[in-house]
């Protein structure tokens, strides 16, 4: 077992290609336990950007300005009673959240954070993806269903009705990014891996190929993606002021939690899928043109200047906190909180300086999967923003004027794209 | 009902309605023939009292197809606080505040409707300075009340952020009443005869620094409504109502307005003293929820007119009338209307000659308003339902009194 732990250390592939169980078990649980995490900070995060849209100030109270509000949250949810109402389908009922959850987890498994930074490079990885992703509305549907109900009946005949509007278009968009990696090469790739290596080869994101094909296949891609994950203004599935709850209505404590696990790791999930198709995955920006040693090194501090940037904020609020002492153990957990980014920040700095050399030692590879990682998770995080941003701004459409959309506008335009990229590669080259 | 829960064990579950639901449909208008369980059948459900989106606790039984609305039927009295009868119980003086319980968004409204009926039927007239500060502090009212329902008719429509920016904006009204009455919610600002308070110092500032302060904050709403995709596919051709379908249920306010029936009592009757402002009446064409929200918006601003104009030629003198100090009306019944926020607030009042009226009857807009909502919903989608609910502007204490 330790052989089978030391031997994958130093290895520049995949610990699925490397045929290693152990790492890549490893590998799931960081990935498991990463993405919980980002889904509580998401939590966290999404409150207060949203509330600060609202001219409100969000969670203040459980911790310094509510930084431990999703651990509460947590804390209440498993504490609940668990009701299963008496007219539920009880298996169903309970097996719904689930599916939900694992289709959405089961996700990350072909997520290329880094070129070996992924649990299994899968040569279809982005139809599994796809596929795997869609199986979601499996657990709405059902849900609805089970709770026997009548508005979590209504909510999830919205969501199958809005999957079948929004999915072909979906399709269409990723099979014309998948065109885009034949173009060098002549033989396209549905890796997530081989897609982004893709675009390291071309020298570009494929939002910017053939502009502006790559851009509008983006930006359906985008719509269909927050119609995928029921995120306004497409939540019509769970519509609070209509259907009060939507297909949850029934559900209470753990299983409802479990509902909003899945969203956001979907959430996260999906705007992975955008990330490597059209943004360049794991690359930093310009690695074609800025590409000299030093570059790579100032490209390396990011990462610790973040968080320093982050624990600077941190401090500043501790600063800014009323002298009150009834505020003290809320300033002192701030500080703490400050100083623990603070070194996690001088952490990353120590690693960029160690590993700046070229060579071949651990820091190095250290220091590049870092690189990695951070560049994948930023992008991702400019969706994550985008998704509340949506939420503040905009109405709810109806379902029908989403099949509508679906139907009557991004499915041909998808498929225009489709057959335009098509013609225009087959010029190209 | 009953020959379905023969049929099937799974799927009577799912078909049988509530007991309560069952009762609801037997006075439904459209009843469902019988058919077997395999059948599809209407779906019965129940939106409401307690719902994110009826306004308070309307119950709105709805039958659909689908999500298609077939029919709908509005259960109200949940609210009931037998408003009218305790005016028979009460001096006209002491009922003077039970008044702003009834529409309680627009309690300013609601006081100045009664004091003038009971004025009329004295036969007394308020002071010009009174009724000035009654022009200003209702269409001050008027914002407040347009503010909230824009609010929550944007949130039930899916945009959450324009309800914390009315509510923002609506503070600065509540403050205004708060300093003027104390009170910010049911002010009980006017008196039988005039005002009992005069204008504190720093009011005509005050509502001065509103007058700038809020033609802005109409156009951020706009910013984030009018032009908006989402906000247009949402309200434009929902819940169309023609103007002759409004007269003849006698739906008023904006609602009417929206039809393209330009009929304001502040013009049509003036009372108080709007016959010596210079306002105009914003019409739509459609009579759909867009024109409706549009006709609003744009009141919002004719109310900043009105008040400009009040405050600025407001007349000096007293701000009480000649009114006895205990009110007996001679024998005789009075019907005064005002253009409330919502529509028309009429009052019907008979007097025997004693303090306290023998019959009040109160003509609530809301409640009236509230019979469209089957004409207006019917063939649209359960969506659509929460958005007429929001356009129609109710307030269940004003329906149910």
């Amino acid at each position: 077992m330790l052989n089978q732990f030391m031997s994958y250390l130093g290895s520049n592939v995949t610990p699925g290609s490397a045929n290693n169980q152990l790492w890549a078990l490893i590998y799931v649980l960081i990935i498991f336990a990463g993405v919980s995490v980002a889904v509580m900070a998401m939590n966290w995060l999404e409150r207060k950007a949203l509330a600060h849209f609202q001219i409100r100030l969000g969670p203040m109270r459980v911790g310094p300005h509510g930084l431990l509000q999703p651990f509460a949250d947590a804390l209440k949810l498993m504490l609940k009673e668990d009701i299963i109402p008496a007219e539920a389908d009880q298996f169903v009922f309970w097996v719904a959240p689930l599916i939900g959850l694992l289709a959405s987890f089961t996700v990350y498994t072909v997520i290329p954070f880094g070129p070996s930074q992924a649990v299994s490079d899968m040569n279809i990885g982005i139809l599994f993806m796809l596929g795997v992703s869609s199986l979601g509305v499996l657990g709405i549907v059902v849900a609805g269903w089970a709770s026997n109900s009548h508005y979590p009946l209504i909510g999830a005949l919205r969501s199958s009705a809005q999957m079948v509007s929004y999915e072909v278009a979906m399709g269409l968009a990723v099979v014309s990014a998948i065109l885009m990696t034949s173009m060098k090469t002549g033989t396209g790739t549905l890796s997530m891996l081989g897609i982004v290596e893709a675009q390291q080869e071309q020298g570009i994101w494929f939002i910017f190929k053939f502009f502006p094909l790559g851009l509008i296949a983006f930006v359906i891609f985008a719509i269909a993606m927050i119609a995928e994950t029921n995120r306004a203004p497409f939540d019509m599935a769970e519509a609070e002021s209509e259907l009060t709850a939507g297909y949850h209505t029934e559900y209470s404590g753990l299983r409802w939690s479990l509902f909003m696990l899945a969203e956001y790791a979907a959430m996260i999930a999906v705007s992975s899928i955008a990330v490597t198709l059209w943004l360049g995955g794991w690359m930093r920006p310009f690695p074609n043109l800025l590409h000299a040693p030093a570059w790579d090194f100032i490209f390396s501090l990011f990462p610790g200047i973040t968080f320093g940037g982050l624990a600077a904020i941190a401090f500043i609020g501790t600063a800014r906190m009323p002298a009150h002492s009834f505020f003290k153990v809320q300033r002192i957990g701030l500080a703490v909180f400050a100083a623990l980014l603070g070194f996690l920040a001088l952490l990353l700095l120590v690693i960029a300086v160690a590993g700046r050399s070229a060579d071949t030692s651990l820091a190095a590879r250290f220091n590049e999967g870092i690189g990695y990682v951070y560049w994948f998770v930023l992008k991702v995080a400019v969706f994550m923003y985008l998704f509340i941003w949506y939420r503040a701004t905009w109405p709810r459409y109806r379902f029908d004027q989403l099949m509508k959309i679906g139907w009557k506008v991004m499915l041909p335009i998808s498929l225009g794209v489709l057959m335009v990229t098509a013609i225009v590669g087959v010029l190209v080259s | 009902m009953s020959s379905h829960t023969t049929d099937s064990t799974r799927n009577t579950a799912k078909d049988t309605t509530s007991d309560v639901s069952n009762r609801a449909r037997s006075h439904l208008d459209l009843e469902t023939p019988e058919k077997p369980y395999l059948d599809s059948n209407e779906l019965i459900i129940n939106m409401g009292p307690q719902h994110p989106a009826t306004h308070g606790v309307l119950r709105v039984i709805l039958k659909l197809d689908g999500e298609k609305v077939l029919g709908t039927e509005c259960v109200i009295g949940y609210l009931h606080r037998g408003v009218e009868k305790i005016a028979e119980n009460r001096t006209y003086t002491m009922f003077n505040p039970y008044v702003d319980r009834m529409d309680y968004v627009a309690a300013v409204s609601n006081g100045l409707g009664y004091c003038e009926a009971v004025e009329k039927l004295l036969n007394v007239e308020a002071p010009p300075r009174a009724k000035y500060i009654r022009v200003i502090l209702t269409e001050l009212n008027r914002i407040a009340s347009h503010q909230l329902w824009l609010g929550t008719h944007a949130l039930d429509i899916g945009a959450m952020t324009p309800l914390f920016y009315t509510f923002r904006d609506r503070e600065e009204i509540l403050k205004i009443f708060e300093r003027y009455c104390g009170a910010r919610l049911t002010t009980h600002a006017f008196r039988i005869g005039g005002c009992q308070y005069e204008t504190y110092a720093g009011f005509e500032k005050e509502v001065k620094n509103f007058l700038a302060f809020f033609p802005p904050k109409i156009d951020e709403y706009e910013a984030l409504l009018t032009t908006n995709r989402i906000w247009l596919e949402r309200t434009r051709n929902v819940g169309v109502i023609s103007g002759a379908d409004c007269i003849a249920l006698g739906v008023t306010g904006p609602v009417l307005r929206a039809s393209g029936v330009k009929w304001d009592l502040r013009k049509a009757q003036p009372y108080a003293a709007y016959s010596e402002f210079d306002f105009e009446i914003p019409i739509g064409t459609n009579g759909d929820t867009y024109d409706r929200y549009m006709v609003r918006m744009v009141e919002m601003r004719q109310s900043l007119r009105i008040i400009e104009q009040a405050i600025n030629g407001m007349p000096e003198g007293p701000i009480m009338g000649k009114v006895p100090k205990v009110i007996k009306p001679p024998v005789g019944e009075i019907y005064h209307s005002i253009e409330a926020p919502k529509g028309e607030l009429g009052y019907f009042i008979v007097s025997d000659g004693s303090t306290q009226p023998y019959r009040l009857r109160v003509r609530p807009p809301s409640f009236v308003n509230l019979q469209a909502l089957d004409i207006m919903v019917r063939g649209l989608l359960v969506a659509d339902v929460v958005a007429v609910i929001g356009t129609l502007d109710i307030v269940l204490g004003e329906v149910d009194r």
